[in-house]
């Protein structure tokens, strides 16, 4: 029988990953950068919160309990400043220098992914602790630690409680650029940057500076993505390439949602579901090949949709006028 | 008193560089990048620089066999990347060679499991080479027809197809898996070596290094000296002159697309027919992905393209080399990669700009 109570939230919790992945890609977007590097910020800003988690947890004398504080402090910060890191450069390539978005982004995505796959499987051996594996369990439980009430209130609990405290930063971060993008000023500003650099430049707008913020924040978002996978998600163990493709499928899903944060809290919960449905599909021992098949429903959804925007040729559902483009003032 | 200081300096665009000039900038500019790898690698190891290289040298050609098969990577990388050019040259971004290089194999491999024994070999090698090239080339025929007629994203729908592939390969690498339960094809007929492309004076990594070479020449020749060629440049500089002149924007790209993908299928074949003689989702091992990058560093000049992909497979091996003595992880190849990449993208900068120091700045300055 199909458990929708039980489907829900590991719905919920694969999807947000790529909640946080195309909330920021939607900012990158937004100001007209195509960042093909989200999956390696996102492997980076897992990384670099596993690297301050490890640290911390091997900091402090074993026996005595950890600090909740910290232990949520010292990796988020890391995470983040990682994948500002990541953002910094991205935007010093494309918006300074005017390089092409799409090789600096592929390039970042080799660089990243390479970057989390090296540090996860020689951590240990760097660092010189003599550990089997990383395995953060302590600081791990601070950050899936669910709200309180999520085991006494059955079904309503499990679907809406159970959830660690960045499932819901994702959530709020998501309402909160909708509104930003929507409804204000600095929405109006960033989206005149993306459709026409040059027009937005001519109405006084500081366009690079936008270019940066958006992107660097938009790398910021993406990398707590990672680090909710790793800490959350994954229990604080970090496995090589265990994070997948899912920086792609975040990707994709900014296409799905027409480039709006709100739609795609349903909409990556919908993806999360999808990626996971092949477990719930009855297929017997027999026919474990379809399985594989499911797995490219989301793929598959994302073409259909990407087709269909482009079919119906609306303008408010088409991709920013300048995407992928670099703005030189000189130019004409 | 409180007027705006002018910056110290601009940006103009260069009217246009000599080529000597473009290329010593890059060549700086890859030496800069390799010295800051040798400072990256020298913490993480504690060896000193300059034996870190010779490990890398080492590992990509040590021994007789490591040179062949680092010349074999070459070929491949190279031959993926040849694969993409064309379309680049028509600003299509097909970031889609991953996909179109996996369901090539497939298609290969596919003809080498059902049709062992019921054919004779030769027939069969055929069957394969049509067959695969073909079934990359509908991979690269989708995103473009998407493209052409109602100018679909090529880059996100490119994405896709190269996950909608591996999902298909990895189906059938579970229909057909030896043992059962084993999740992997394993050799395909190492028994009878039915569809095992031949081997080429005893050397069984020429055959695809003389493909390579014949890609290269022929890209070559097509982009450059050919109707075809010209077309495609000319919708890449500009889709509205394209169209004045009475050339079919939507014909060139799915043609083009159509022989991007076909290459890419020729390097599936001979992944799975030549080299490795199984398929897995993974045999294509990014460099879908790297291809691109090789592609555009070589400015989509096939010729040159033969240096960056060297220039990348060299750096690889030798930092799995590196990795392999030091116990540390191979992915330290894609930061060492990432680095390189960084820099050369960074320095076309300067090659299609000049910062001009503001004399008139200069000069207000000294009055004060």
């Amino acid at each position: 029988m199909f458990n929708v109570a039980a489907f829900i939230p590991r719905a919920v919790a694969q999807g947000i990953p790529l909640l946080y992945g195309s909330t920021g890609e939607i900012l990158t977007e937004k100001s007209g950068n195509l960042n093909l590097g989200i999956p390696g910020v996102m492997y980076v800003g897992a990384i670099s919160g596993v690297i301050g988690a490890f640290y911390y947890e091997h900091s402090i004398p074993a026996g005595t309990p950890i600090n909740g504080f910290l232990a949520i402090f010292i990796p988020m910060l890391c995470s983040l400043l990682g994948s500002f890191l990541m953002g910094m450069l991205y935007c010093f390539l494309t918006v300074t220098l005017k390089a092409n978005q799409n090789v600096t982004g592929l390039a970042m995505t080799t660089f990243g992914i390479g970057f989390g796959n090296f540090f996860g499987g020689s951590l240990i051996k760097i660092s010189g602790y003599d550990v089997p594996s990383i395995a953060l369990s302590a600081t791990s439980a601070c950050f899936s630690k669910p709200l309180p009430f999520a085991g006494k209130l059955g079904w309503f609990g499990s679907v809406f409680l159970s959830y660690g405290f960045l499932a819901y930063l994702g959530i709020i971060i998501a309402v909160i650029a909708g509104y930003v993008l929507k409804k204000t000023r600095v929405g109006l500003h960033l989206r005149a940057v993306g459709e026409s650099s040059a027009t937005a430049d001519a109405a006084g707008i500081n366009v690079t500076r936008y270019k940066y913020v958006a992107t660097t924040l938009g790398c910021m978002i993406a990398g707590l993505g990672g680090l909710y996978y790793v800490m959350d998600y994954a229990c604080g163990v970090w496995s090589n390439d265990a994070f997948g493709d899912r920086g792609w499928l975040a990707i994709a899903l900014v296409i799905f949602t027409i480039w709006r944060p709100n739609i795609s809290i349903f909409a990556s919960i919908l993806f999360g579901g999808l990626y996971i449905l092949y477990l719930y599909i009855p297929s017997g021992m027999d026919h474990m090949e379809y399985k594989e098949l499911y797995k490219a429903i989301p793929y598959v959804f994302t073409l259909i949709v990407l087709v269909i925007t482009s079919m119906r040729n609306k303008r408010e559902d088409q991709p920013p006028m300048g995407l992928g483009l670099s703005y030189f003032r000189e130019d004409r | 008193m409180n007027k705006k200081r002018e910056p110290l300096f601009h940006i103009v665009k260069r009217d246009g560089v000599s080529w000597q000039k473009a290329w010593g900038i890059r060549l700086l500019a890859i030496v800069v990048a390799l010295l800051v790898c040798a400072v990256v690698t020298t913490v993480l190891t504690g060896d000193n620089p300059i034996s870190v290289y010779a490990t890398m040298l080492k590992g990509a050609f040590g021994s007789v066999r490591k040179f062949w098969v680092t010349t074999q990577e070459v070929a491949i990388l190279l031959m993926i990347s040849l694969a993409l050019t064309p379309a680049f040259r028509m600003k299509f971004w097909n970031v889609g060679g991953e996909g179109q290089v996996l369901i090539g194999a497939l298609a290969a491999a596919a003809c080498m499991i059902t049709l062992e024994g019921k054919l004779p070999n030769a027939l069969i090698i055929c069957i394969m080479v049509v067959s695969s090239i073909a079934a990359g080339a509908v991979w690269g025929f989708i995103p473009a027809i998407l493209k052409a007629k109602w100018n679909t994203n090529e880059t996100l729908s490119t994405l896709m197809m190269n996950y909608i592939a591996t999902q298909i390969v990895a189906f059938f690498t579970i229909v057909w898996e030896v043992p059962k339960g084993s999740g992997k094809i394993g050799i395909i007929n190492q028994n009878s070596n039915t569809g095992w492309l031949p081997a080429i004076a005893g050397n069984r990594y020429l055959l695809s290094i003389i493909i390579a070479a014949i890609v290269v020449v022929v890209l070559y020749v097509y982009l450059n000296y050919s109707k075809h060629g010209y077309e495609i440049n000319v919708v890449g500089e500009s889709e509205r002159t394209a169209r004045y002149v009475g050339i079919k924007v939507e014909k060139i790209i799915v043609r083009t697309m159509i022989l991007s993908g076909a290459i890419c299928g020729l390097v599936g074949l001979l992944l799975v027919g030549g080299i490795n003689h199984t398929v897995t989702t993974t045999i294509a091992g990014g460099q879908g992905f790297t291809g691109v990058m090789v592609s555009w560093l070589a400015k989509f000049n096939p010729v040159t393209m033969i240096f960056t992909s060297l220039l990348i497979v060299v750096l690889r091996r030798g930092a799995g080399e590196i990795s392999t003595a030091f116990g540390l992880n191979h992915a330290f190849s894609d930061i060492l990669t990432g680095i390189i990449l960084f820099f050369i993208i960074g320095c076309e900068f300067f090659i299609s700009y000049k910062i001009q120091i503001n004399k008139k700045g200069k000069e207000e300055k000294e009055n004060v």
